[in-house]
Formats: C-alpha cells, sequence, structure tokens
C-alpha cells in the first residue's frame, strides 16, 4: 500500500496535493484497495462550494457506496471526466489519473493555501490505516 | 471462525470479510478480474464456511422427503439435488444441495448463516425415522474449482473410486453428480457442482488436507488461468446466472414459487412432507410477487433494498444488484408486486439514492454458458 509522503490526507482516506492556491483531490491506495473494483464516481459539479468534512460525491465499487469527502473549502475548479469511462483508474492509479478534483482554496495571510489545520501527514495517515488493520 | 485455509488466503493477501461468523476470502485481487477468469477459464474458491449435514440410516431417504420439498429417496446414488427446506407456512428455511452419497447416506449442504436451523429442523423432522442427523460442517474443507477450465485442471489431479467400476472418468461425470475418490492423493467427495453458472467442481475433503489439496489444484491450474476467487466474485457470478441467494431472493417470507422455482416441490412424492399445505395453496392461487431481471442504464448499481418504479410508481424492490462483467452494464433482481409481462411499455427505473435511474426488464438468467 503506497501513501506518498508529500501528500496530505483525511481520516476519511482522502488524500490533498497543494500547488500554489489549487488543492488536487482523490482517494488512497487504503480506500481503493477497501473498497474494491471502483464502479461508479459521482463528483461536485464545476463552480460548486465545498466544505471540508461535508461529503460532495460517491464512490461506487462492486460491495458498496461510499460519501466522498471534501478534505478542504473552495471552489471546484476542475473535475477528472476521465473517471466517467474509467472509474477503474480510482483503483489503478489512486494518486495521479485517478485524482477527483480540484479546488481552489482561499489565501493564508502569508499568501498560502490556507488548508484545514487537522490534515493528516503520511506518517500519520499510516499509522491510522495500520490500527485499522 | 477462520477456514483450514486462512493461512493460505493471507498469504495470498486476500481482503477478508466477516460471514456468517466466518473470516472468509472477500478478494484476493480485482474481483472483476477473478470474476471474468472464471468465466474464460477457471477460478479456486474456499467455500468451508458451507454447512454439511450428514442424514444417514435406513430411513434417512424417507426422512429428507418429509423434511424437504424434493423427492430427496428417488435421487440415485452418485447424483446431486437442488432442493429447498421449508416451514409449515410455505417460507423458505434455506435452500441446500444434497448428495445421496450411498445407499443410506446424505449430504445436506447448507448456507453458512443457515447451517445451524438447518440442522435444527432436520433433527426435530427426523426424530419419527431410522436416521441419525450430525452437523459434520467441521469434518470438511470445501474446495470448488469452477470455469470451462476445471474439468482439465482437476482430472489429473483428481482419482475416482477404484473400487467402483460404473463411475465414469472425471470429465465424462454428469452435472449434479459426485464421487468419492481421491484429489492430490487425499480422500474427497468430489462433485460436478457449482454457482457460479459454469461448469465446475466441489471438493469435499478433510480439514487437514485442505491446503495440501488447494495447493496441488493451484500449481496444477495456474497454466490454464486458474486464479483464487473470492466471495466477491461468487456474489456477481451467481447473479450473472440468475442464482438466487438467501437472504436476498429467498427467505422465511418467501415461497419458492415467488423465486420462480416451483419445480424443486414436488407435491406428486409420496407421503407427506412439511410445508405442503401451505405450498399447494400458494402453487394454486400464483405467486405473491414476482422475481425479475433487470439491466440499469447507467453505471450505478441497484442495491439490495432500492426500489423499483413503473411511471413513478414504486412496483418493487431490488434483491441483489452488481456490475456484469459479462454483459458490462449493472444488473439487478427485483421482487415486483406484479407479473413482469403487464409491466410492457412501462417506463421503470430504479431509485438510487433519490434520483430514478432508469431500467430495462430482462429475462433470467443474464448469462448462461454455452454447452
Amino acid at each position: 500500500m503506497s501513501v506518498p509522503a508529500e501528500l496530505h490526507y483525511t481520516p476519511e482516506h482522502e488524500w490533498v496535493s497543494v500547488e500554489g492556491t489549487s488543492a488536487s483531490v482523490g482517494i488512497t491506495d487504503y480506500a481503493a484497495q477497501q473498497l474494491g473494483d471502483v464502479v461508479y464516481v459521482s463528483l461536485p459539479s464545476l463552480g460548486a462550494t465545498v466544505t471540508a468534512g461535508e461529503p460532495c460525491g460517491e464512490v461506487e465499487s462492486v460491495k458498496s457506496v461510499s460519501d466522498l469527502y471534501s478534505p478542504v473549502d473552495g471552489e471546484v475548479t476542475e473535475v477528472n471526466t476521465e473517471l466517467e469511462d474509467d472509474p477503474s483508474l480510482v483503483n489503478a492509479e489512486p494518486y495521479t489519473a485517478g485524482w477527483m478534483f480540484r479546488v481552489r482554496v482561499a489565501q493564508d495571510g502569508n499568501g498560502d493555501a490556507a488548508l484545514p489545520t487537522d490534515l493528516l501527514s503520511a506518517a500519520e495517515y499510516e499509522e491510522l490505516t495500520k490500527s485499522a488493520g | 471462525m477462520q477456514t483450514p485455509l486462512d493461512a493460505i488466503h493471507e498469504r495470498l493477501g486476500a481482503t477478508m470479510t466477516s460471514f456468517a461468523g466466518w473470516q472468509m476470502p472477500l478478494r484476493y485481487g480485482s474481483e472483476t478480474t477473478e470474476h471474468l477468469a472464471v468465466r474464460r477459464a477457471a477460478g479456486l474458491f474456499d467455500l468451508s464456511h458451507m454447512g454439511e449435514i450428514a442424514v444417514t440410516g435406513p430411513d434417512a431417504g424417507a426422512a429428507l422427503d418429509y423434511a424437504l420439498t424434493g423427492q430427496i429417496s428417488a435421487v440415485p446414488p452418485g447424483r446431486a439435488r437442488y432442493t429447498m427446506i421449508c416451514a409449515e407456512d410455505g417460507g423458505v428455511l434455506d435452500d441446500l444441495v444434497v448428495y445421496r452419497q450411498g445407499k443410506q447416506e446424505f449430504l445436506v449442504i447448507a448456507n453458512a448463516s443457515n447451517t445451524a436451523t438447518v440442522f435444527g429442523a432436520l433433527t426435530d423432522r427426523a426424530a419419527g425415522y431410522d436416521a441419525a442427523v450430525v452437523d459434520a460442517t467441521q469434518d470438511y474443507a470445501l474446495i470448488a474449482v469452477q470455469g470451462p477450465a476445471a474439468a482439465g485442471i482437476l482430472a489429473p489431479l483428481a482419482q475416482l473410486d477404484p473400487a467402483d467400476p460404473q463411475l465414469p472418468e472425471l470429465g465424462a461425470m454428469k452435472y449434479y453428480a459426485g464421487a468419492f475418490g481421491t484429489v492430490a492423493g487425499r480422500e474427497a467427495w468430489v462433485a460436478r457442482t457449482g454457482y457460479t453458472g459454469e461448469d465446475g467442481f466441489e471438493v469435499y475433503t478433510r480439514p487437514q488436507d485442505a491446503e495440501h489439496v488447494w495447493t496441488a489444484l493451484t500449481a496444477g491450474g495456474s497454466g490454464a488461468g486458474l486464479v483464487p476467487a473470492g466471495l466477491a466474485a461468487r456474489d456477481t457470478l451467481r447473479l450473472e446466472a440468475g442464482m438466487p441467494l438467501y437472504g436476498n431472493e429467498l427467505g422465511p417470507d418467501v415461497t419458492p414459487f415467488e423465486a420462480g422455482l416451483g419445480r424443486v416441490v414436488k407435491f406428486d412424492k409420496p407421503g407427506e412432507f412439511v410445508g405442503r399445505e401451505a405450498l399447494a395453496a400458494r402453487a394454486s392461487a400464483g405467486p405473491s410477487r414476482h422475481l425479475a431481471g433487470l439491466t440499469i442504464e447507467s453505471r450505478r448499481i441497484a442495491r439490495h433494498g432500492y426500489p423499483v418504479l413503473a411511471d413513478g410508481r414504486t412496483c418493487g424492490t431490488v434483491t441483489s444488484g452488481a456490475p456484469s462483467p459479462t454483459l458490462g452494464v449493472p444488473i439487478a433482481m427485483a421482487y415486483l408486486d406484479r407479473p413482469p409481462a403487464s409491466l410492457a411499455g412501462a417506463v421503470l427505473a430504479v431509485g438510487i439514492r433519490g434520483e430514478a435511474v432508469p431500467a430495462d426488464l430482462t429475462d433470467l438468467p443474464f448469462y448462461s454458458r454455452r454447452r
């Protein structure tokens, strides 16, 4: 199971990658493995406002359907339309081709992206998945 | 509980799931890949959670005729029968496969979640007969080899009882037949049965022999495309084949007639049987619900409990739903409150979490293998 060191994570198994004030979001390799083959992804609409910790979509696998939570606050600027035709990208490349949506987040006082303070580091997330078994 | 193959599942990195008190492999990698391997080559399943109940003695056949819906006494030795055990009110307590292993020896295979219920009911119902009922679940591991390549994989490893010259070679064994023999040198009951809609075999071994048999089958089958397959693939395989699952299409509130399986009720067999009166009434009145097949016009899955809508009004409930790897669209089985034929021309949909997703009626099964 891979947990890239440079990403931020949530306890709901989303990852966040930040460039400037643009945050890319997907679900983790661990989550994809737990779900099994992903067959359908429902993503937020372009321009929608998402709120950290609130559901903004669904990830459906052969055996289950789960809410997709936004890890950040902001406006959706881009969604991964490739997933409409090939949701299995979420299993195959959860951190790259399987990304789900991008959000423009507010700036903090230093001009950096203002992220929720409770996001997990890679080490913290890895610890969480281990204790979950 | 763990099956005798638990260490192998762990070594294979299986995702495990709890099912009826058993830790079972849900999938080893991709359930879709496992499903397609069974359709195109073969899959290897650990089904050791299934219940094995031995019913033996001079009156064993008569006791099962009374206890079950089928005429089990008429099953010849070496053959199997798909049947059901019903309550007095005709509700299904379980669906079963019964093997006749000898003149006075029957092995009843129950769903894991129902083993205790079936064992209890059989014990009660056999009370007046010269027959012993024993829950032998812990005495067996069950390994299934399913798929078009199954016979070719198992044949070189299987030796059917050499003392019985009547027995055909494995490849010539009839569907729903079984025989004592060995697999990879270990004693086994080998049956041409399964729950995938493919040709295949089920190998009942002693628990201590299970790892050896599994390993031999894996080695013998890998060249032919055999892969280990979990319960997730088993569920989509049986759904494509239109086979009911207890707890979804079958339950105590359903008679065999609703499930379209009235043929398992043998009213013309001699003697009384549990549920006869209620089942006869249901047979003459017609089913109160109708099992139907649906394909969904979306990638979204119509899952157990979702409503089926005809022209916007609820007309039934989904019992099982999954993506069909073979058809490439989601499929579902549902109970409808009216005959499917009466819905011709209606706009059908499934309510998927608040959204009416278009659906189409289709004949069951969704998939039939070429014979």
